[in-house]
């Protein structure tokens, strides 16, 4: 207790003059804290809101939804479900059926695709669909039109205006200003218009075989316990190829993507908060040299080394405190960023308040880095001598093996790791990352070390003199060299790989786009249109590709067990929501060679005119391989399909893998050319057009002629999923930029803990009789190196991760953005110049007489 | 002449001290069996040119270092068996400082300079330091810190310091060392003073002849043997 006191009063009396020797320690702390509590707080401030309206975001309290019209027992499930519930009119219904089809405004003549959805009053029965003006949506069955203001802007329509949609026309009432759940990126695929569902028939465009989606949605009586009906119709329903959601269902998948988005950028957080310790361990470092005598001094006056390292750790601990409270304000500032980076990919309004819980971890964890790295520089206050009072030369010979610094070491790793395994929320994960961040820091390390060793090696001796000057202050008494290149190189580390994935993962998109790549499809052709579309492109200018025959159907039975039975398998949600593929809707085509986005990787691909003949029989299909893993099946294994109610048997023969990303007509399931020549089908035809202008001029004259083909300008797509990328990307760039931060605050403390020697030698020299110029150089010299070394094996990381991450994560071609990659070791090298000659400002504003009267 | 005493009636008593280090390979013998008693209240000078081993023979009295053989006992204790921490203890039980250079924590006012040894006994300084400052002559600057004050004045903050928690022996180490004449001899005087105010068994080192006479006893030191020991 009496020690106690001591270590308070002497840590509380010492402090005061500490606080600003240790300032770049706060703003260590401070930096990564402010990270993380943005972070934290904001994946809080998400998920509340994902809670909040997960109702609206429904529209309901249970959905169902199929591929196809809702069968009569579907309808018989769906009345069993109200009747459970209670007695008739208890539960609302509004039934909403979507599709694609193309839009053309007859006063403007132009064209195109939307997405239709054909709604039944009282829908969304949660939430609001807000339109200008605000009336539009009741009066829906009126029997107008409420569109995406980006459709009025596409086809340059304003309210009022007639557009028709198949075979109706419609008139524009109104356009949709907010919707629940709304996702930017959706848009891209077409604006979306509204139509009464009394109207649907009208437009003549849902033929049997329609890609259309049929959904109905139920209000239940608040009596109604949504989850416990859920669990009972889920799986009939299942077996009927419906799937059914509740509120429960949307918010757990919500959380559980959105938790996982907030997770990842919590690392990068973490990231910059340990670095952030990093700097604190390096700031503390210097701090002990400095106190050498004091720690000697109250040695000499009998105080245990226990207890001074006690006083030093307490200073620490409080200044980390201060940092922690500070970086959550800071942190606070900048969660207010972060939706509008985000904005965009979020399907949920989401709601800033501070979260006190993020503020707490934060601040928690910040004071817990900071002691984790704070000890194993302190420890070394335990080996100094009280001799050092009688002989300022005295230096204390480390313990060989120090048991302290041992056990430190350990908890420092321990602590690493806990951080990690915290943030990341699962523990492979958080294993996975402090391995990496481990193994990162420790090519750094040896780069770093390798530097040092090398320049006070292989100095050659013939270098002009201010060079050498300059690098051999790498490796003197007291050099930062190696954790300035830790902090720096780490930070642009992270930033080059964050760049290097985004180029990557866009190149791959953009290649796409190269060359005779096609850029504009035209679905739904039925069999008499081909001649006329391939007529009508040809005659506009335009080469049509080969039409692609779509034809749909459904799996009845795999392997001799019938699909619906597997279905109506009891299971809960999640065992239900993985028969995806049995329940699935395929849209499969024939043809008889590989594509080049594909490759057969089981079994052999058949060869033409093998599906025609004697031998045909029972047809070959060749699967994807992801497909054939969710269904079971391998080459030899049958699977009957239901073509539009027709069986047809069929023997997996090959297996592919195909690449999905690539823009071209790709298929979960093939066929040789022969067997479905007869079924029900359409054809999707390929076109490459130039110019966004021609590419609209031709869609509109198909729209006009053949109506019910729908077209889609492929390059929008693209787009949209180019902005998408480059929105998470600046996300976790700016996430990322804190690690950088931290990077250039340890690289300040650096600078900071050697410029009174700097400024010393810079000043004997000019008293000796150089130049400014010439001390600027020395100063050149040393910095240029840390920041050059630093960049180049950030780089060297970057480049490294990168290719690992892009060959075998995302399974694709790997190239080096030389610029982007060369301007950030650009801006590293001058990070660290500004901020080497901040600190040697002293040397020229100050004359030699000047310092040396201050010895 | 040596004298032999018993040992409760001994303040500090060495025996065969030895000390030697390992400069550049070769054994470097500091000091070569060193033997002495001093008795409690008495005022040694320990005297001899720079490099006889004085500092080297200060700090093993002190316990600040271990010796390579032989003995120390403070006021009844062996500190060879004693680790570095239980000889921290003992110094700040019974032993007191007062260095050339001052030796003053920068960061502490001078006031919380003296009450450091009172406080790491982890009693209340109360107005001890305070009464010291006065008796040193520096009543009213007690709120300074040690750059703000001259290096008289700091010498007189760490002669406070070092007589604040009444220690039984106190070392001296050149204390006017850093001093002019006059301000030098005012610091011997309160150092002489308080020696005798507080019945302090006092070890001073110096080559300061004048500051040297004043001792009760002179022990020479030259090339780590004890050439003369005189008592007065």
């Amino acid at each position: 207790m009496k020690s106690l006191r001591f270590v308070l009063l002497m840590a509380a009396r010492e402090g005061r003059a500490s606080l600003a020797r240790l300032s770049l320690l706060l703003a260590a702390v401070a930096v990564g804290v402010a990270a993380l509590v943005a972070v934290n707080s904001f994946t809080d401030n998400l998920l509340e809101s994902v809670r909040g309206q997960a109702r609206a975001l429904l529209g309901a309290d249970l959905a169902v939804s199929s591929g196809a019209p809702f069968t009569p027992r579907t309808l018989e499930i769906l009345r069993d479900l109200e009747l459970a519930v209670g007695p008739a009119g208890e539960v609302s219904v509004a039934r909403v059926t979507s599709f694609a089809a193309m839009t053309y405004a007859p006063k403007g003549g132009a064209t195109r695709l939307v997405q239709v959805a054909a709604v039944q009053p009282g829908y969304p029965f949660y939430g609001h669909i807000e339109t200008q003006p605000a009336l539009a949506w009741d009066r829906l069955g009126d029997g107008g039109i409420v569109a995406d203001p980006s459709l009025l802007s596409a086809i340059g329509a304003e309210l009022g205006d007639t557009l028709t949609l198949g075979e109706a026309r419609f008139t524009l009432t109104g356009v949709v200003t907010n919707l629940p759940g709304d996702v930017a990126v959706r848009a891209a695929f077409g604006p979306r218009a509204y139509i009464a569902a009394g109207r649907l028939d009208e437009t003549k465009l849902l033929v049997v075989g329609s890609r259309a989606r049929y959904e109905a949605f139920l209000r239940l009586p608040a009596s109604a316990d949504a989850q416990r009906l859920a669990e009972r119709f889920r799986v009939p329903l299942s077996a009927e190829r419906v799937t059914l959601r509740t509120v429960e269902d949307d918010q757990a998948r919500l959380t559980e993507s959105l938790g996982r988005l907030g997770r990842y950028l919590g690392l990068v957080a973490l990231v910059a908060l340990l670095l952030g310790g990093l700097g604190v361990a390096s700031a503390v470092h210097v701090f002990v040299k400095r106190k050498l005598d004091t720690i000697a001094i109250l040695r000499c006056l009998g105080a245990s080394g226990r207890k001074v390292m006690a006083v030093y750790l307490v200073q620490s601990a409080a200044l980390g405190v201060l940092g922690s409270l500070l970086g959550a304000l800071l942190g606070v500032a900048v969660q207010l960023l972060l939706p509008r980076l985000l904005r965009e990919l979020l399907p949920v309004d989401v709601v800033i308040a501070p979260s006190w819980r993020a503020i707490a971890l934060g601040v928690a964890l910040g004071v817990w880095t900071t002691l984790a790295f704070a000890l194993l520089p302190l420890l070394a206050v335990r080996r100094v001598s009280p001799l050092a009072v009688l002989r300022r030369d005295y230096e204390a010979t480390p313990a060989p093996r120090d048991r302290g610094r041992i056990a430190a070491a350990i908890l420092l790793g321990i602590s690493i790791v806990a951080l990690a395994v915290l943030q990341a929320g699962r523990l492979g994960t958080g294993l996975g990352f402090a391995g990496g961040i481990g193994l990162a820091l420790f090519v750094l390390w040896l780069g770093a070390l390798a530097l040092v060793r090398g320049v006070r090696r292989f100095l050659p001796r013939r270098l002009p003199y201010l060079l050498r000057q300059g690098l051999a202050n790498l490796y003197r008494p007291a050099n930062q060299t190696v954790s300035v290149v830790l902090a720096l190189g780490f930070g642009a580390f992270l930033l080059g790989n964050v760049l290097l994935m985004q180029h990557n993962l866009l190149r791959e998109l953009r290649d796409g786009d190269g060359g005779d790549r096609p850029n504009v499809a035209f679905f739904d052709i039925q069999p008499d249109q081909r001649e006329v579309v391939a007529a009508t492109l040809r005659k506009l200018g335009a080469q049509p590709g080969q039409p692609v025959p779509i034809v749909p159907m459904r799996i009845e039975s795999v392997k001799g067990v019938k699909a619906r039975e597997r279905l109506a398998a009891p299971g809960d949600a999640a065992a239900v929501r993985e028969r995806w593929a049995l329940r699935r809707e395929y849209r499969s085509s024939y043809r008889d060679h590989v594509t080049s986005s594909e490759r057969v990787v089981a079994g052999a691909f058949w060869k033409p005119g093998d599906g025609r003949g004697a031998s045909a029989t029972p047809p070959q299909v060749s699967l994807d391989s992801g497909v054939a893993r969710e269904l079971g099946v391998g080459v030899g294994d049958e699977i009957v399909w239901d073509v539009q109610g027709l069986s047809v048997a069929s023997r997996v023969t090959s297996l592919r893998e195909v690449d999905w990303q690539r823009f071209e007509p790709n298929f979960f399931a093939i066929f040789p050319e022969g067997p479905l020549a007869e079924a029900p089908q359409s054809f999707v035809v390929l076109s490459r057009i130039e110019g966004a202008t021609q590419r609209g001029h031709v869609q509109r004259r198909l729209a006009e002629s053949l109506p019910n083909v729908t077209s889609l300008d492929l390059s929008q797509i693209q787009q949209a999923i180019e902005n998408l990328l480059q929105r998470v990307g600046l996300a976790i760039r700016f996430m990322a930029s804190f690690s950088l931060a931290t990077g250039a605050v340890v690289l300040l403390g650096a600078v900071g803990a050697s410029r009174y020697q700097r400024v010393r030698e810079g000043v004997l020299l000019r008293a000796l009789g150089a130049t400014r110029a010439q001390v600027r150089r020395v100063l050149f010299a040393e910095y240029a190196a840390l920041g050059l070394l630093s960049a180049l094996l950030a780089s060297g990381l970057a480049v490294l991760a990168g290719w690992a991450l892009t060959r075998f994560v995302f399974e694709q071609g790997f190239a080096v953005p030389v610029l982007p990659l060369a301007t950030l070791a650009a801006s590293v090298v001058g990070l660290t110049l500004l901020i080497g000659f901040w600190g040697g400002a002293d040397v020229y504003r100050r004359t030699p007489a000047d310092v040396l009267r201050a010895e | 002449m040596m004298r032999t005493g018993v040992g409760f009636l001994c303040m500090l008593r060495t025996e065969s001290l030895t000390k030697s280090y390992l400069s550049g390979g070769r054994e470097l013998r500091v000091l070569h069996g060193i033997t002495f008693d001093l008795d409690p209240g008495g005022f040694l000078a320990i005297v001899g040119p720079s490099g006889s081993g004085k500092s080297t023979l200060l700090a093993l009295l002190a316990g600040l270092d271990q010796p390579t053989s032989g003995r120390v006992v403070l006021g009844g204790t062996d500190l060879g068996p004693l680790s570095e921490d239980d000889r921290a203890r003992l110094r700040s039980e019974r032993v007191g400082f007062v260095f050339q250079a001052f030796n003053l924590i920068p960061t502490l006012t001078a006031r919380e300079n003296v009450q450091v040894p009172l406080e790491l006994r982890g009693e209340d300084p109360g107005n001890r330091a305070q009464a010291l400052l006065s008796r040193v002559g520096l009543d009213g600057r007690g709120h300074h810190y040690p750059a703000q004050l001259s290096g008289g004045e700091q010498q007189r903050v760490a002669l406070a310091r070092a007589f604040v928690h009444r220690p039984k022996l106190l070392f001296a180490d050149e204390p006017t060392g850093n001093l002019d004449a006059v301000t030098g001899a005012r610091v011997i005087e309160l150092l002489t003073e308080l020696n005798e105010e507080q019945g302090t068994t006092l070890v001073l080192v110096t080559h300061d002849p004048e500051l040297a006479s004043r001792a009760h006893r002179v022990i020479r030191l030259r090339d780590g043997v004890v050439v003369e020991d005189k008592q007065r």
